[in-house]
């Protein structure tokens, strides 16, 4: 044979990918629905209640029109690269989904299916490095838009993403410290046996809940696309559905750090207060994944709050709290972190 | 022809060709979107390789934040190839002669190593995985290891100073 591959493998990876990007896809079309009714309750509205029953066809409507819209590409701008820039976004949005334990194991036709698509030793690493390329999307994206405001609007968003991914690197190094492992799955299982990451590090979480506000571009930090000063930001330009792309990767990037934030440091699919190891393989590993979707939906519900409680920052505000607020605590929280590893390991002698 | 050949083989044709684009094209942006798709098909071999951290590091600290920067640099002087000045003739001799020289001092490092001829390492143990890599920088290098150290940090504040010394120090951050 001139390859030597495991077909089985490859099929049962495929259809994983397949399945966790359809439902990345699906989950971010009614955050987007999601969006709109905690919107309107916050603000003592309906929301969309024409399409179907309470509204539930909304984000169908809202795709089909996106797609019917006319479809502008400026002059004078880089055809390719303006075309680049929201494959980029969604491509990055989507990537990250693939180091996540979604589950245990599900044992089906005689194998053992790990419902994690690829378990990587260096995990979390690759988590936060496709997250450092998702800027490129936006940089692209708004400097072939050849608009002034699309370029302040990228410009924003890159230096805002790098002030960011430094709080968040050294609040991750913190969380390593403790669990000693960069592989997620790793993580989940250790995790399962003891109490959740969270115990051990409130201030690192709370320091990676605001990078990861940051590095989604929600609000209160969504200053690459803050309609009052840049018309639209990074997406001025855009039209029809690229436009619908750049959109629909910040739902899916919120729902992919809502899978991480719950991974790290909730549990990821470990069931509260149950012991899996005592029921069935199969029934355990699908309530794994509805329990991770639940914890999930309350991080989304939570950033969708946000966005509707708090009012957007301004641009030095957001520069003072990244470079002067949020490293010297996250340098402080893994001084103290690392001590105390230390000196649990000399068994607390000094 | 094993997967992990093909990956190879493919690997370095995408690697060469977008090195020759990162010099042969126009326009500065491109430039710059060629050496992240350099940056991405070195770190595919740091992976053949067996080298998981490196491969993620290079991704992380080059292609995610240094190309950033420079890509941001690139596009807030606004840099095009009808603005950018003719290079001098000369300085053009010089950038080849250097170039040249790093080239064979590379190619007669690579010919003296004993893996020289080993295009991929598989399951060479866990010589690229961090724990071990850890262990080797604190343990056999610590020393090396804390002097880089102290020389970042040193640039670090060395490029503070020199940005400050340039403006009049403003009351709030700068804006954008």
């Amino acid at each position: 044979m001139l390859l030597a591959i495991d077909f089985a493998l490859i099929i049962e990876k495929l259809v994983l990918i397949v399945i966790v990007v359809m439902a990345s896809l699906l989950i971010a079309m009614y955050a987007t629905y999601g969006e709109r009714k905690i919107a309107a309750i916050l603000q003592d509205r309906r929301g969309p209640n024409r399409a179907g029953p309470f509204g539930i066809l909304q984000p169908v409507a809202d795709g089909l029109k996106l797609f019917f819209k006319e479809e502008i590409i400026p002059d004078f701008s880089s055809k390719f690269l303006f075309i680049l820039g929201p494959s980029l976004a969604m491509m990055t949005a989507i990537m990250t989904s693939a180091v996540v334990p979604w589950g245990g194991k599900v044992h089906l036709f005689d194998r053992d299916i790990s419902l994690q698509i690829a378990d990587v030793n260096v995990g979390i690493l690759y988590v936060f490095a496709v997250v450092s390329m998702g800027v490129y999307g936006i940089m692209i994206g708004g400097w072939a838009s050849n608009n002034k405001y699309s370029l302040m609007g990228a410009l924003r968003a890159a230096s805002q993403i790098i002030s960011y991914e430094l709080a968040m690197g050294i609040s991750i190094i913190a969380l390593l410290m403790v669990t000693g492992s960069l592989s997620l799955k790793e993580m989940v299982v250790q995790q399962q046996g003891s109490l959740w990451n969270i115990c051990y590090q409130p201030l690192g979480f709370f320091i990676f809940l605001i990078c990861a506000f940051a590095e989604c571009n929600r609000a209160p930090f969504d200053l690459a696309e803050a309609e009052s000063e840049l018309i639209g930001g990074y997406h001025t330009e855009y039209s029809s559905m690229k436009l619908g792309f750049y959109l629909f990767s910040e739902y899916i990037n919120m729902f992919i750090s809502s899978v991480i934030m719950s991974t790290l440091y909730f549990g990821g699919y470990d069931i509260p207060f149950v012991n899996e190891a005592l029921y069935d393989q199969n029934l355990m590993a699908i309530l794994g994944v509805l329990v991770l979707m639940a914890k999930v939906i309350c991080f989304i519900f939570f950033f969708m709050w946000v966005r509707w409680t708090i009012p957007r920052f301004r641009y030095d505000q957001l520069m003072n709290l990244g470079w002067r607020i949020l490293i010297p605590l996250a340098l402080f929280n893994m001084l103290v972190t690392g001590a105390l590893v230390l000196l649990k390991q000399n068994n607390w002698h000094f | 022809m094993s997967i992990t050949e093909i990956l190879f083989w493919g690997l370095s044709a995408l690697a060469l060709f977008s090195a020759i684009m990162v010099v042969a094209s126009k326009s500065p942006v491109h430039s710059i979107l060629y050496l992240i798709v350099v940056f991405f098909a070195i770190s595919g071999h740091y992976v053949l390789l067996n080298a998981q951290f490196l491969a993620i590091v290079n991704i992380i600290v080059y292609a995610g934040a240094i190309m950033v920067l420079f890509l941001f640099v690139v596009m807030l002087m606004n840099l095009n190839a009808e603005s950018e000045p003719k290079k001098h003739r000369m300085m053009q001799f010089a950038g080849l002669i250097s170039g040249g020289c790093l080239f064979l001092v590379i190619i007669s490092a690579i010919s003296d190593t004993q893996h020289a001829s080993n295009m991929v390492q598989m399951s060479t143990g866990g010589d690229g995985l961090i724990k071990n890599l850890g262990k080797v920088l604190f343990k056999d290098y610590v020393l090396p290891f804390e002097i880089s150290s102290v020389l970042f940090l040193s640039a670090m504040i060395g490029a503070v100073v020199i940005g400050k010394k340039e403006s009049p120090p403003t009351p709030k951050g700068g804006d954008l």
